[in-house]
């Protein structure tokens, strides 16, 4: 029994599972309401539920970044390339309908993601200066696509995507589903995600031991394009309407640090995207748990700021040796 | 071309641009557009200054928007709530900002993190911190801003070269002699050669490292000063995305990103040319001002793949290496 208590200790997960209880804890004692569910013309209503709709696209641009991460990689375009996507999506929902407006902005996603993958794959630039690049120009170019004016639309399938409902869960809650099983089943069921690892531990090694390391990289940041695309379709399809200057705005931040509450260390290597998911819903329980208690929301920035460091803390090196240190003298 | 240092192409860029200007509109070669130019990025020239120094010695600040923006909502607050002399305020701000570089110095060079994530842990921090004190603009009546707007040298043409063009032309100056002929200056590119390196030469990594960030901070409070004399109030939300425009301006001025590599006039230039950027698509008229983002995007593409080029042929070139490898 001991012993399997222990590895329950060290199993990997735990603290971020325990965070977000403690967290959805404090919303409960802020919002006494906070747990209540309830159905409402086909569709679950309630602030657990608000949480998990509104942490929706941080949680797929968590779930590109996380591979991007784990090459040892950044992109800090993912915030643009939402607002593209989201320029594209408003701008041809109403005249060619949802599939063609849809297939337009991921495919849009896609080709960021390739530009972002071809610099740092290709011509070898750093990841955050690479994606500094089209983080500068993309949002230039999605109000050029809007021609600078708030893109409005009512395709109603597009609302859908944004508002709607599948078995009373709403569709952004469902395509994220959708995406951490696609992603998982391609990361752990083959021996894809080792190579990602592989990549992220030692890029040069790797390359020795026969992995096509410039082939994962332009993989990991397409991607993570295609996963900001989806968000940028989603975020846009929620206000029905497109805001070049607005969609996305800090979410890459957001979405860096889902991910490294999830455990995935900027320094490459082992990654979970199945903590990711928790560390975006750890950071919107924060957001929410702030409004509910009447605090003002800009008191989010500086709870985060809080989180950043305590969470790079523990991960750091240095503080983690110290810690083994104070662990083995104590048993 | 293959001895042409980078600054020397920016400086060919910005001259070629301004003719290109002058060209179409013949207006645009007076001292007046020139005194503009400038004014109008007086703040970003200081702030950018700040950020060459961070660069070269290998890091990035991604705080200084933020900064910025604390400044002006604490200079403005201090003065007009509690009536605090603007001189007295602005020393104090100073210290605050200088006091906020070393921390996060401190943190990078102590838990051996990447400076930017922690740097962008003080950009949530400051951000938030200035949204606290006031989500409003405030504005600033003191006589001291409207002595500090009203003075100006003439020039002749027309154009007048204001105080805060002065202040920022000062700075870029003191920073070019700081990172070029000191010890500190030298001990920067040092840094950014490799750290491994420069601790085994017995040069102290981490009080260099808590003073380059502290000297960041600083300039970014500076530049907060002279942004609240430019619009003459304080606001929670001015400067935001600062950090991107000045990291463009730094790397378009062809310092390496690695580190290493950079000169302060190079900055300036490149603060310059997005300030004429800007200024033609005012003078055009039908351009919308986005042009400037993917303009910029552009210029950044540019000049990071001309960096690379270069990185490459000195690689090739065998033992002489330049000492910057990539990962």
């Amino acid at each position: 029994m001991p012993s399997m208590m222990r590895r329950l200790l060290q199993s990997r997960g735990l603290a971020q599972i325990i965070a977000l209880l403690v967290i959805l804890a404090i919303d409960r004692a802020v919002s006494p309401q906070f747990f209540d569910l309830r159905m409402q013309d086909g569709r679950l209503f309630g602030s657990l539920i608000d949480v998990l709709n509104r942490g929706a696209p941080v949680a797929l641009l968590a779930l590109g970044m996380v591979l991007v991460i784990a090459t040892r990689g950044i992109d800090l375009s993912v915030g643009a390339v939402m607002a593209i996507a989201g320029a594209i999506a408003a701008s041809l929902a109403d005249a060619y309908g949802l599939p063609l407006a849809l297939a337009a902005a991921l495919g849009a996603g896609l080709l960021c993601g390739l530009w972002n993958g071809f610099l740092v794959a290709v011509l070898g630039i750093q990841p955050i200066v690479a994606t500094l690049i089209l983080m500068v120009a993309g949002r230039g170019v999605a109000q050029l696509i809007t021609e600078g004016r708030i893109v409005t639309f009512t395709a109603p399938d597009l609302v859908w995507l944004g508002n709607g409902a599948v078995l009373g869960v709403p569709t952004p809650v469902v395509v994220v589903l959708g995406m951490l099983v696609v992603t998982g089943a391609v990361v752990r069921g083959s021996a894809l995600g080792l190579l990602i690892e592989a990549t992220g531990g030692n890029a040069r090694a790797s390359e020795l031991a026969g992995i096509r390391t410039r082939g994962m990289i332009l993989a990991v940041y397409v991607w993570c394009g295609l996963c900001a695309a989806l968000a940028g379709v989603i975020a846009a399809a929620d206000i029905m309407g497109a805001d070049a200057n607005n969609a996305g705005l800090w979410l890459e931040l957001d979405a860096i640090l889902a991910v490294v509450i999830g455990g995935t260390s900027l320094f490459g290597g082992r990654f979970s995207p199945v903590l990711a998911m928790v560390g975006a819903l750890i950071i919107q329980a924060m957001n929410t748990g702030i409004l509910l208690s009447g605090y003002p929301p800009e008191f989010n920035l500086l709870v985060k700021a809080a989180v950043v460091l305590i969470v790079l803390l523990l991960q750091s090196p240095r503080f983690a040796s110290a810690g083994a240190v104070l662990w083995r003298a104590q048993q | 071309m293959r001895r042409l240092p980078p600054v020397a192409i920016t400086a060919i860029v910005f001259v070629v641009g301004f003719a290109l200007c002058t060209a179409q509109f013949p207006n645009f070669a007076s001292t007046r557009v020139a005194a503009n130019l400038l004014t109008d990025n007086a703040f970003l020239g200081i702030v950018a200054t700040g950020m060459t120094f961070v660069i070269i010695s290998g890091g990035i600040d991604l705080s200084v928007g933020s900064v910025i923006g604390f400044t002006t909502v604490f200079v403005a607050l201090a003065i007009e709530r509690l009536g605090v002399p603007p001189l007295v305020a602005f020393a104090a701000i100073l210290l605050l900002c200088a006091a906020f570089g070393a921390a996060m110095g401190a943190i990078i060079h102590v838990f051996d993190m990447p400076p930017f994530i922690v740097t962008l842990a003080g950009m949530f921090l400051a951000r938030g911190a200035s949204f606290l004190m006031s989500t409003e603009s405030t504005p600033i009546s003191a006589p001291l801003y409207s002595t500090v707007s009203d003075f100006a040298l003439r020039l002749p043409g027309g154009g007048r070269l204001t105080a805060i063009a002065l202040i920022m032309l000062a700075v870029v100056a003191a920073g070019a002699v700081l990172l070029h002929f000191t010890r500190f200056g030298a001990n920067v590119y040092a840094l950014g050669g490799s750290r491994a390196t420069t601790a085994l030469m017995g040069i102290p990594v981490g009080s260099m490292t808590v003073r380059i960030y502290m000297l960041s901070s600083v300039l970014a409070g500076l530049a907060g000063i002279v942004f609240s004399f430019y619009t003459a109030a304080g606001y929670s939300l001015s400067a935001v995305g600062v950090e991107l425009d000045s990291i463009a301006a730094v790397v378009i001025g062809g310092t390496l990103l690695t580190g290493g590599q950079g000169t302060v006039v190079g900055t300036l230039l490149g603060v310059l040319i997005q300030g004429l950027i800007q200024t033609y698509i005012n003078f055009d008229g039908t351009l919308s001002s986005w042009w400037t983002k993917i303009v910029t995007g552009i210029l950044l593409f540019a000049f990071i793949a001309l960096q690379q080029a270069m990185l490459d042929i000195a690689r090739r070139a065998g033992p002489r290496k330049t000492g910057v490898l990539k990962s």
